[in-house]
């Protein structure tokens, strides 16, 4: 298992396209960080302008750890793109240059094949996570400094400098889980084409669709919402509420593991019997 | 000693579409066996399904007497196949393509083993470039190369000359041949070319519809059927004359200014040409005429008639 999943990074590795992502972020975190440099204060007076009457603000409200929620916030829309960008290809990639007959002629299962692929492509969404974090928190420091962290939302939430860094460390690992999910869905698409764009733009058309519908059409939905695995993309912003935020975390945790779970097993059960064609 | 590959009443049903109807088969240690019909006439399915890349819809699949829907591993570890087009990671060089490969059977001494591949087949000196920059005749070569890779008893390819040049195709001929010679491999070539087959099979089977049409030894079959041969002489109004006045005159089956087409075994050949020498006919040529398509029709009339 470890040399078909060592097989599949390298292939990841190997393809160009694998780097549009880690350039992407690196873009987007460089031109937010310097764009809050450059305007930050401009933007937290918008922010801020309908409480600043009632609340005094004081030290650095500018921070690395605001800077770092914002990007967070922002490039949780991003993401999913770049990892079905690379995920969707795993197995249509495979299908529509005709490799499938090379591999799936060797001496090695069906299912050993998938579950290397997918572990292979959740280690490239854990990259691109953890590239986004060490950049956005690493620039950040260099930039910005450490504070404390304001979030504004309904309500106004203030974290004390020494109280945040648990909490990014749990949104960025809520993140991944997220993240998983969101290849296992393209994985799962991924299998039942021949080729990759199908996969790749199938799962960035569900999840912006599903989230509309199920924002759009909450009062509809009813209990149903509960249900839906976008519902629960965005939930790392529970690790800055103070109070029954991360109560409902379990839950959360939860509903994407069983839809990971199940979008894997239904990939694993169709690709096993999947007549290769092409 | 088992045969390596045994087909027994294999079929593939697509809907109502039959690809492969009740088809078995018979590969032999040490055979080059020729596969043979034309396109859409379900040999790639059937290789497909040899190799575990599709389901039958019933009948068994035996290789080296193991069934293949039991114990795929094994039998899978001692085949090499070129299925159709010889596609590669073309963004990876061959060398990287073929470690790939390697590592996937487990192969020790992994390095000296794709250069050994690589020097057989002629690619050792552009091992280092991306698949991408390969001609087809060379990506093929590169596919008998990956076959070979874990030292199997038996390569399965799947018209492996197609889009070739004539020089690629005898190329990829010759190889085929040393293969079975000199490194003792058994061979099962497919082709909708029958002179590809006559040229290097011993064993061959013709199918047509997904249906065996009929299989044996290449050299008998090819022989016991009557074969079209164009005779290209000096005068053919001369030579047609000479010819309408003897029994020759009813193996005539067409002609033109350049040639005479004659419906003979090959036993007459020498016969028909010793009669026109002579009678002082100039002979330039003598041409087998034979396209798989008259093959084809040749043995589905003997069929019917039997």
């Amino acid at each position: 298992m470890r040399k078909l999943v060592s097989i599949e990074l390298f292939k990841i590795f190997s393809k160009p396209r694998t780097y549009i992502g880690f350039g992407a972020i690196i873009i987007i975190v460089l031109a937010i960080e310097f764009g809050i440099l450059l305007e930050g204060d401009t933007m937290m007076g918008i922010i801020i302008q309908n409480i600043k009457d009632r609340f005094i603000f004081e030290g650095n409200i500018i921070n690395l750890y605001l800077v770092s929620y914002i990007i967070l916030n922002t490039l949780w829309i991003h993401v999913p793109i770049l990892v079905a960008l690379v995920t969707g290809d795993m197995l249509a990639g495979e299908a529509n240059s005709g490799t499938f007959r090379l591999i799936l002629t060797r001496p090695i299962s069906r299912v050993q094949l998938v579950l290397a692929k997918f572990i292979a492509g959740w280690i490239y969404a854990v990259m691109l996570v953890a590239v986004m974090a060490i950049l956005s928190i690493g620039i950040g420091l260099v930039l910005f400094g450490p504070g404390d962290l304001l979030v504004v939302t309904n309500k106004v939430n203030v974290f004390s400098a020494n109280d945040v860094l648990w909490r990014f460390g749990g949104a960025y690992a809520y993140g991944i889980l997220s993240m998983t999910t969101v290849a296992a869905l393209s994985f799962l698409l991924s299998a039942f084409a021949d080729n990759s764009i199908g996969p790749i733009i199938g799962t960035v058309a569900m999840i912006i669709g599903i989230t509309i519908i199920s924002t759009v059409g909450a009062s509809l939905l009813g209990p149903v919402n509960k249900y839906i695995f976008t519902s629960y993309l965005p939930s790392w912003q529970l690790f800055f509420q103070t109070d029954s935020g991360l109560s409902t975390m379990g839950h959360a945790i939860l509903i994407q593991a069983i839809y990971i779970t199940g979008f894997l097993g239904v990939t694993i059960w169709y690709f096993r019997k999947k007549d290769i064609l092409s | 000693m088992d045969p390596y590959i045994e087909i027994l009443n294999l079929s593939k049903h697509y809907g109502q579409i039959r690809a492969v109807d009740d088809l078995s088969m018979k590969v032999l240690p040490g055979d080059i066996y020729g596969f043979l019909g034309p396109n859409g006439s379900g040999k790639s399915t059937t290789i497909r399904m040899m190799l575990s890349l599709i389901r039958p819809t019933s009948g068994q699949i035996l290789l080296f007497g193991q069934d293949l829907a039991k114990d795929r591993y094994k039998t899978l570890s001692r085949l090499g196949a070129l299925v159709e087009k010889p596609d590669f990671y073309n963004y990876l060089s061959a060398r990287k393509n073929l470690e790939i490969l390697g590592k996937l059977s487990s192969i020790s001494n992994l390095k000296h083993r794709v250069d050994e591949v690589l020097e057989l087949v002629g690619l050792l000196p552009r091992a280092s470039s991306t698949v991408r920059t390969y001609s087809l005749g060379m990506k093929q070569r590169l596919g008998i190369a990956q076959s070979l890779l874990h030292y199997p008893d038996l390569i399965i390819l799947d018209e492996p000359t197609n889009g070739l040049d004539p020089q690629g195709q005898k190329e990829i001929r010759d190889l085929v041949k040393s293969l079975n010679q000199d490194k003792n491999i058994t061979i099962l070539i497919s082709s909708h070319i029958l002179f590809e087959i006559e040229q290097i099979a011993n064993r061959m089977i013709i199918i047509d519809k997904g249906k065996a049409l009929v299989e044996g030894n290449v050299q008998e079959l090819v022989n016991s059927q009557d074969r079209q041969v164009a005779f290209i002489l000096g005068d053919t109004v001369a030579g047609l004359t000479l010819l309408n006045e003897t029994a020759w005159a009813g193996r005539i089956i067409k002609s033109n200014q350049e040639r005479i087409y004659f419906k003979i075994n090959k036993d007459e050949i020498p016969e028909l040409n010793a009669f026109l020498v002579e009678h002082k006919m100039q002979i330039f040529a003598v041409e087998p005429v034979r396209s798989l398509e008259e093959f084809f029709l040749q043995i589905t009339e003997d069929e019917k008639v039997s």
